[in-house]
């Protein structure tokens, strides 16, 4: 029955009759070609396109993450210039006020040395001239009494008297000079 | 004859086909890079057609990446095969005798009959054969019209678009290149002019078969992805 199908086919073939070898090696390219694709191809397509999406989004991703850490640097580095300037503004501010300080406390001081300075010259050349008066006026007066002495050929031993004649010599010499500043 | 294994020549092309699709993409694949060679490239074409401008654009890319390996395997199978009918050597499309187109009609109808059962278990067929919104006396008519149209129209027509199309175009060469041999060698001194004629329809439609070949590829295959799609569609 089938070989006389088969044979009536070959004899008139009928192009829309699909005889059974034709079937089966349609089969098999098919299920070949289906598992190539399915299992072979596909999957490293697959497996390409996401690693290449990948890159392309981890590409932007790192991009993106540079340029928020370059933002990061800029801030920070305004903030410390902002800073530093803050901080140079302070210093100045700071040298002007302990310049004037200073200034004033050695004007201060110099004045001070200067009137202490002068007060001791002062204090020293008083007690000098105390000094010189008391050694000038024991002096002349023995000078004079020794010189007197030897004018009068007496001695004026005695002490009260000698004394007595000092002092009114002294006295008059005073004397003598105040009158002769009156006149 | 007799065996089911027989091998006649278009099983031989077939088998051919398999083995160039086999190698090419071997070659296109094995080292796949991010930055694709040019090859490279041309096989991502390839296989970006059927992926995006078929799978992803009708079923969307969840289902289209399910059916993806169906689609793509349609689709080269076809070109392939429909290739070697002006293939020099070769002459005869794989795809000229009905194994191939009823084969993967069959796989085609037997395929998106799944899924819409699978998608829609309680309603795909209610949906298919008794569409809602018509009032039901006309489903008198309606259902066995859907019927025809939908389970048996739609896989002979699958089937014949494409095996005809391949039919016809291996005929009109034949004649074409017969006639052109018959004119220049046999035929009368003055009939051999008739022959430049036919060899220039022939030449002509060599470059149509070429079209052909690519566009019926594709019609099978988005067509698949259509059956696929309104299978798989929320509502009919």
């Amino acid at each position: 029955m089938l070989s006389l199908a088969l044979q009536a086919a070959s004899e008139t073939p009928n192009p829309l009759i699909p005889e059974i070898p034709d079937l089966f090696w349609s089969a098999v390219v098919f299920i070949v070609l289906f598992f190539f694709f399915w299992r072979y191809v596909l999957p490293r397509i697959s497996a390409m396109l996401g690693e290449r999406a990948e890159l392309i989004e981890g590409g932007i991703q790192k991009a993106e993450i540079a340029q928020a850490e370059a933002a990061a640097a800029l801030e920070e580095y305004n903030k410390q210039l902002a800073d530093a300037r803050a901080e140079a503004a302070r210093i100045r501010d700071q040298a002007r006020v302990d310049a004037t300080r200073i200034g004033n406390e050695v004007k201060e001081q110099a004045t001070a040395d200067a009137a202490r300075i002068t007060a001791n010259a002062q204090s020293t050349i008083e007690a000098q001239r105390k000094t010189a008066l008391v050694t000038l006026r024991s002096e002349v007066g023995t000078l004079a009494i020794d010189l007197a002495s030897g004018v009068i050929g007496e001695s004026l031993a005695d002490d009260k008297k000698a004394n007595a004649v000092v002092d009114r010599f002294l006295a008059e010499l005073e004397a003598s000079e105040s009158s002769k500043a009156k006149a | 004859m007799g065996t089911p294994f027989e091998l006649n020549r278009i099983m031989l092309v077939r088998l051919f086909v398999a083995v160039v699709i086999i190698v090419v993409f071997t070659i296109g694949v094995r080292r796949l890079r991010v930055v694709p060679t040019k090859f490279q490239s041309l096989i991502e074409l390839g296989l970006d057609f059927v992926r995006v401008g078929i799978a992803e654009d009708l079923l969307g890319k969840k289902d289209g990446k399910r059916f993806l390996p169906l689609l793509t395997t349609f689709f080269f199978m076809i070109v392939a095969m429909n290739i070697t009918g002006i293939v020099p050597g070769i002459n005869i499309a794989g795809t000229a005798v009905i194994g191939v187109p009823l084969l993967l009609a069959a796989i085609a109808y037997v395929t998106w009959i799944y899924a819409g059962l699978r998608k829609h278990p309680g309603s795909f067929l209610r949906n298919a054969l008794i569409p809602p919104g018509v009032p039901w006396p006309l489903y008198i008519l309606v259902t066995p019209i859907e019927f025809l149209s939908t389970f048996i129209v739609r896989p002979v027509t699958h089937t014949l678009r494409l095996l005809m199309n391949l039919i016809v175009g291996h005929l009109l060469l034949v004649l074409c290149f017969l006639a052109t041999q018959y004119f220049f060698v046999t035929a009368p001194s003055f009939f051999k002019l008739f022959g430049l004629g036919t060899l220039a329809f022939g030449f002509a439609f060599t470059l149509l078969e070429i079209l052909i070949a690519l566009l019926q590829a594709y019609v099978f295959t988005i067509l698949t992805a259509v059956y696929l799609q309104l299978a798989l569609a929320d509502e009919h």
